[in-house]
């Protein structure tokens, strides 16, 4: 026989032997179908925060001298960040679509002119809503901002226009999820919680079975290599999976009518990937761990970042930079701008190429890592 | 001549500070049945590891099958059939999902039929469908021998096979092993039990890491020059004291209605018992020919004594 044929009569052995053991493992099934719908229903409430520093593009098309003490107030009220290198609305739509900027402002031309006349002259804002909490109070703030900011400049003879009511008016639209509902937010992050948890925890545990039930030792005695194991033991439960996201998703639509903006297929492409990488990991950490317990703590170790740094418990804009950076390096972060993008805002591929590439990343690391530490030898 | 099927020199193994496996030099013949024997903890089972590659030597060389012992594991775990010590199969897999399983690791050709073979040779055909976690003991060596055996090994190791089953199994299981001798195939086996030393062809004796004795049965027993004796007559309990005080007597075993009596030096151990007899008219005194037990007994005294 040949070599690959002898590789992929191993790998094909190890498919059908967790198979079947899944199956056998009544607890563990029931737990993975179990779980999701238990958390679904448990975080079907919202988690608030306040978070400041938001990326904002500024459009101005208005050369007087209010719309510069305008983006100076912004700016002074720690909510929005101005990015400055957007200067057309087309870029900066793009940028609002991708979720790079959280908000879109913009001036009109005859901005200035208008607030001197006393014409109340529209201000419009465009937000990225899909996570109500991340723009509600820099929503609230700006009302506020833009009358301190404007009172400053109307005096002498402007006085008479600054007191009573604003002298602008704020045109706000909330996209993609424009009653600002916390459920199309957590329910598509709840997808990426559970598949994280299970996933991890599920294969994290599948070696350090072998080694304490002592089957590791007949397993290693026979010529299966390192890479057959691991992609042997990940692929049933990629299965699993699928099965977990198909349940979630149904939910989602069902019971909070999340809408499905983008293509099914890439949904389905992006959770593959994210399955895979999670799986991965809890391979890597199986080799990794001398026992179940250790396996099981060391899974929680990593689970517990990611429920807090990915932006699922906390708006990621709001957190401080060591643990926005902290944050980027989880595959959930990246897993939860991706399926935001695709159910909400039908972002494509090439939209959404940011968010994808850093989970390649992990997914690749991780086997490596895996891979360098799995134990040939009982030493 | 033969060639050796394990050819391997100064082997050694530490767990931590232990040294478990020293200088162990090994030489068994193709075909042959080679009894690895010892006390609990004399190394069997790590030097058995390191043979097919589950282990790694510290230091030392050799060969299994021609194949290097550090370098070519792979090559070794295609060719070496190992049953471990522990029943190491699956035991939430049935009798038959097991075989089939092991088949695809080694890629056994076509495999159903040399599964279906399997179940028949080895009386397992009607419990294909039983769960392994389910049977006894005898049936679950029946099952790892079997599993081991399934990609056609030429060479098997067998750890402990027979511990904990009952004599009608381990008779069939000898049967099968002298079987499987006879058409090429060398046998490794660890044991406990004399009388599965002696359907060896030859032995090796291990005490803490230590090889103390290598050849046949008869070889070692001549040339270990042990003297042994049987006592009997009334009231063996009481002369067993004074016999085990008499120099030159290093053990007295109760068998039955016979004690055995054996000395290091057989010369010594002659006078002691003249002596004993001349006081004791009422029992027998006959010289008779030390056993195995006699001898690996006498070893590990000698291992003990040194250690102190
Ligand atoms: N993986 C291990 N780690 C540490 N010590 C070990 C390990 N395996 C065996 N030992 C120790 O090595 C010694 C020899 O063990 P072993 O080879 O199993 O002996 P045997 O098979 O003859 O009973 C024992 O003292 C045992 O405790
Ligand atoms: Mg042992």
């Amino acid at each position: 026989m040949s070599r690959i044929a002898a590789s992929w009569s191993r790998f094909t052995g190890i498919v059908v032997k967790e198979l079947i053991q899944l199956r056998r493992d009544r607890l563990t099934f029931g737990m993975m179908i179990g779980i999701p719908v238990l958390q679904l229903l448990l975080f079907g409430f919202a988690i608030n925060s306040d978070p400041k520093h938001l990326p904002t593009a500024i459009l101005v098309a208005d050369q007087g001298v209010f719309s510069r003490t305008l983006v100076a107030g912004l700016q002074n009220s720690g909510y929005f960040d101005v990015v400055r290198s957007l200067r057309h609305e087309d870029e900066a739509r793009q940028a609002l679509r991708a979720g790079q900027i959280q908000f879109l402002v913009q001036i009109p031309y005859d901005f200035s002119r208008r607030l001197v006349r006393g014409e109340r002259p529209a201000l419009l804002v465009e937000a990225d809503a899909t996570d109500p909490a991340a723009t509600s109070n820099a929503l609230a703030a700006l009302s506020g901002v833009i009358d301190t900011a404007l009172a400053h400049d109307l005096k002498g003879p402007l006085a008479a226009l600054a007191p009573g009511a604003s002298p602008v008016e704020l045109r706000v639209h909330r996209r993609y999820n424009p009653e600002g509902l916390t459920q199309y937010n957590i329910v598509p992050g709840l997808l990426g919680v559970i598949l994280t948890m299970t996933m991890v925890l599920m294969t994290g545990l599948a070696m350090t079975r072998e080694r304490e039930r002592g089957t590791f030792e007949n397993l290693l005695a026979t010529p299966a290599r390192p890479l057959e194991v691991m992609t042997g033991k990940i692929v049933p439960y990629i299965l699993i999976g699928l099965i977990q996201v198909v349940l979630v998703l149904i939910a989602a639509r069902w019971l909070f009518a999340v809408p499905l903006e983008g293509s099914i297929v890439l949904l389905f492409l992006v959770v593959l990937l994210f399955i895979a990488t999670n799986l991965a990991l809890g391979i890597t950490i199986s080799s990794l761990a001398r026992n179940q317990l250790q396996a099981m703590q060391m899974t929680f170790f990593f689970f517990l970042p990611s429920i807090l740094l990915s932006g699922f418990m906390f708006p990621f804009r709001g957190m401080p930079e060591w643990a926005q950076a902290l944050g980027s390096i989880l595959p959930l972060t990246h897993f939860l701008v991706l399926v935001r993008g695709i159910l909400l805002k039908g972002s494509t591929t090439t939209e959404l190429w940011p968010a994808l590439w850093p989970i390649g990343a992990f997914l690749a690391a991780v086997i490596a890592i895996g891979l360098l530490f799995y134990r040939r030898t009982l030493d | 001549m033969r060639a050796l099927a394990i050819d391997v020199h100064k082997l050694n193994k530490h767990f931590g500070a232990k040294h478990v496996v020293r200088d162990l030099s090994l030489h068994v013949l193709g075909g042959e049945i080679f009894g690895f024997l010892g006390p609990n903890g004399s190394g069997k089972t790590t030097s058995i590891r390191m043979l097919c590659g589950l282990l790694t030597p510290d230091s030392g060389s050799g060969t299994c099958l021609g194949h290097d012992v550090v370098r070519e594991t792979a090559a070794i775990k295609r060719e070496v059939g190992y049953m471990t010590q522990r029943f190491s199969l699956w035991e939430d897999l049935t009798i038959g999902e097991n075989l089939d399983f092991i088949g695809r690791m080694y890629g056994v050709r076509s495999r159903t039929a040399a599964v279906a073979r399997a179940l028949d040779r080895f009386g397992l055909a009607e419990r294909s469908d039983q769960l392994a976690g389910t049977l006894s003991g005898g049936w679950k060596q029946r099952l790892a021998l079997a599993a081991c055996m399934l990609h056609e090994p030429r060479l098997l190791l067998l750890d402990e096979p027979t511990a904990g089953v009952d004599p009608k199994a381990r008779r069939d299981f000898w049967q099968e092993i002298h079987a499987l001798a006879a058409t090429g195939v060398t046998v490794l086996v660890s044991t406990h039990y004399m009388d599965e030393a002696e359907r060896c062809h030859r032995l090796a004796y291990l005490a803490s890491g230590r090889l103390l004795a290598m050849g046949t049965a008869q070889e070692i027993v001549a040339r270990r020059g042990l003297g042994a004796w049987a006592v009997s007559g009334p009231e063996l309990s009481a002369i067993t004291r004074t016999l085990e005080a008499l120099a030159g007597v290093d053990h007295v075993t109760a068998f039955g209605n016979v004690l055995h009596v054996t000395g290091r030096d057989a010369r010594s151990l002659g006078e002691a018992m003249g002596i004993a007899a001349a006081s004791h008219p009422a029992h027998r005194f006959e010289p008779v020919a030390p056993g195995l037990e006699d001898v690996f007994i006498s070893l590990m005294d000698e291992v003990r004594d040194e250690a102190r």
